[in-house]
């Protein structure tokens, strides 16, 4: 699904990845984890096109995305941040991503799911974050997309909203898709994730699946074998 | 691009500046045809204002719109939409905008004076197409300096310094090598000089078509003089459209690089 070689990226003299290889084929939940900083987000939009890289080769469903556009249309993204523009009504808002994709939408199954139906006429300036970002979950599980990817997805939710989430993300994975997810709190991981990409200074430290983390730390704890990655490097 | 037009358009009606600038623009009309009771000096006066008004506007317009709609951006980014498409889409929604409250705030009060009637119907069509493209320019300007500033507060005020720059500062350093260098033949320099400044090319525009030669200056008299009545109209134009095309190319190409 996702081929990236030798992918380089530098703001200014700030190295964030360097020489990044990564594979992800088709099907199943990776979290790309790692400490702040480590170059999660960066990552996330080098394969979206939103950052483009210093050099290395980056190819989604086997086309490359350098000067390419079209591949989004495979992808549905749900950001780290929720910023909205603050004048538009939900409605509105939902209304005018489906005209720019021209694609098949279940927004209204979502919108029931995390009763968001009293916010549709609503101003995206005047909701709550946690509300916010339930419409950006609806915005990005809409479409019928093969590859998802979620920066940070749990931000500011409710534990209902949570459980509600946690389903559909499954059931996405159910239908063959591809998931990528970055987040902080261990316990979604070790629940969801099928395999690990664990990121350090701007590289792939560690990937394999959770139990392999845990032979390889000689942890029994999942959140403690992701401390030990970050103790044993520092002794290194 | 076009859908982004759309959006961008229909954002921008709803918000309460645009029609700011539309009723002043009408006031403007009718108090100047009832003060003057003359269309064609009605049209000079209000050369004057929209020569300096349409770039101050136009920048101000267009740096806010940009840092305003970083939110609006980044969400489109992640769309499957070509990145050109996307900022060219706003660009022309801001200064779409702008040159549909012009052309109809003074629009409408000239017509509702019997403007078809009258042979000032060129003058007065030139003075619109100024202004558009004043507008486009200074839009495009503004755009640009914003996708160069990360900083709201310093691509406001790189964007106002060059408004200053281009209105008031360029004839007063103009006029002060006119005179230090007034032994030289200083034809081609102020040729140049302002060909390199999208108002004084403007200002000089409709002041040959107006054929007004007190008001023309010294530039206007080497222009007329260089190129005479037609052809200095052609050459300006095409200078004016150089103007808007440049920037554009700037802000395409610095958007495809830039990093969200």
């Amino acid at each position: 699904m996702i081929q990236i070689e030798n992918l380089h990226k530098k703001f200014g003299r700030n190295q964030v990845l360097f020489n990044l290889d990564l594979d992800i084929p088709g099907g199943g939940i990776f979290a790309v984890l790692g400490p702040n900083g480590s170059g999660k987000t960066t990552l996330i939009k080098c394969i979206l096109g939103m950052v483009i890289p210093s050099s290395g080769e980056i190819e989604v469903k086997d086309n490359t995305i350098k000067n390419n556009w079209k591949y989004r249309q495979d992808i549905n993204y749900l950001p780290q941040i929720a910023n909205f523009p603050g004048n538009l009504k939900v409605k509105e808002l939902i209304r005018m991503i489906k005209d720019l994709r021209q694609k098949e939408s279940n927004e209204e199954e979502l919108v029931k799911l995390f009763g968001l139906e009293p916010f549709l006429d609503k101003k995206l300036g005047t909701l709550s974050g946690g509300t916010k970002q339930k419409v950006n979950i609806v915005l990005t599980f809409m479409f019928d997309s093969p590859l998802i990817i979620l920066d940070e997805p749990t931000t500011g939710l409710d534990p209902a909203s949570l459980i509600k989430l946690k389903e559909l993300i499954l059931q996405e994975k159910n239908k063959g898709k591809t998931i990528l997810i970055t987040t902080h709190i261990m316990q979604f991981v070790e629940e969801m994730a099928d395999e690990i990409v664990y990121l350090l200074e701007g590289n792939i430290f560690f990937k394999g699946s959770v139990e392999q983390l845990m032979t390889k730390t000689k942890q029994t704890d999942f959140e403690h074998a992701i401390a030990a990655i970050s103790i044993q490097t520092a002794d290194a | 691009m076009l859908k982004i037009l759309k959006y961008s358009f229909y954002d921008l009606m709803r918000s309460r500046w645009n029609y700011v600038y539309f009723l002043f623009y009408l006031a403007l009309g009718f108090v100047l045809l009832f003060l003057n009771n003359d269309l064609s000096k009605a049209v000079i006066t209000l050369m004057n204002v929209i020569i300096v008004l349409v770039p101050l506007i136009s920048t101000i317009f267009g740096v806010m719109y940009f840092y305003n709609s970083k939110e609006f951006t980044e969400l489109l980014l992640a769309q499957p939409l070509k990145r050109s498409s996307i900022f060219l889409g706003q660009y022309l929604g801001v200064a779409g905008s702008l040159t549909m409250s012009l052309v109809l705030g003074l629009g409408i009060p000239f017509i509702l004076y019997g403007l078809f009637r009258s042979d000032t119907i060129w003058n007065f069509s030139l003075l619109l197409i100024t202004g558009a493209f004043l507008t486009l320019i200074f839009t495009a300007l503004a755009f640009n300096i914003s996708l160069s500033n990360e900083n709201k507060i310093k691509g406001f005020g790189y964007a106002v310094l060059l408004w200053l720059f281009l209105a008031v500062i360029y004839d007063g350093l103009f006029l002060l090598s006119l005179i230090i260098f007034e032994e030289y033949p200083l034809d081609s320099f102020s040729l140049a000089a302002t060909m390199f400044n999208p108002i004084d090319l403007s200002r000089t525009l409709i002041l040959l078509k107006l054929d007004i030669s007190a008001l023309l200056g010294y530039t206007g008299a080497i222009f007329r003089q260089f190129f005479g009545t037609d052809k200095g109209l052609i050459v300006s134009i095409l200078m004016l459209i150089l103007w808007t095309v440049l920037p554009i190319g700037r802000l395409t190409y610095k958007a495809k690089r830039k990093d969200f």
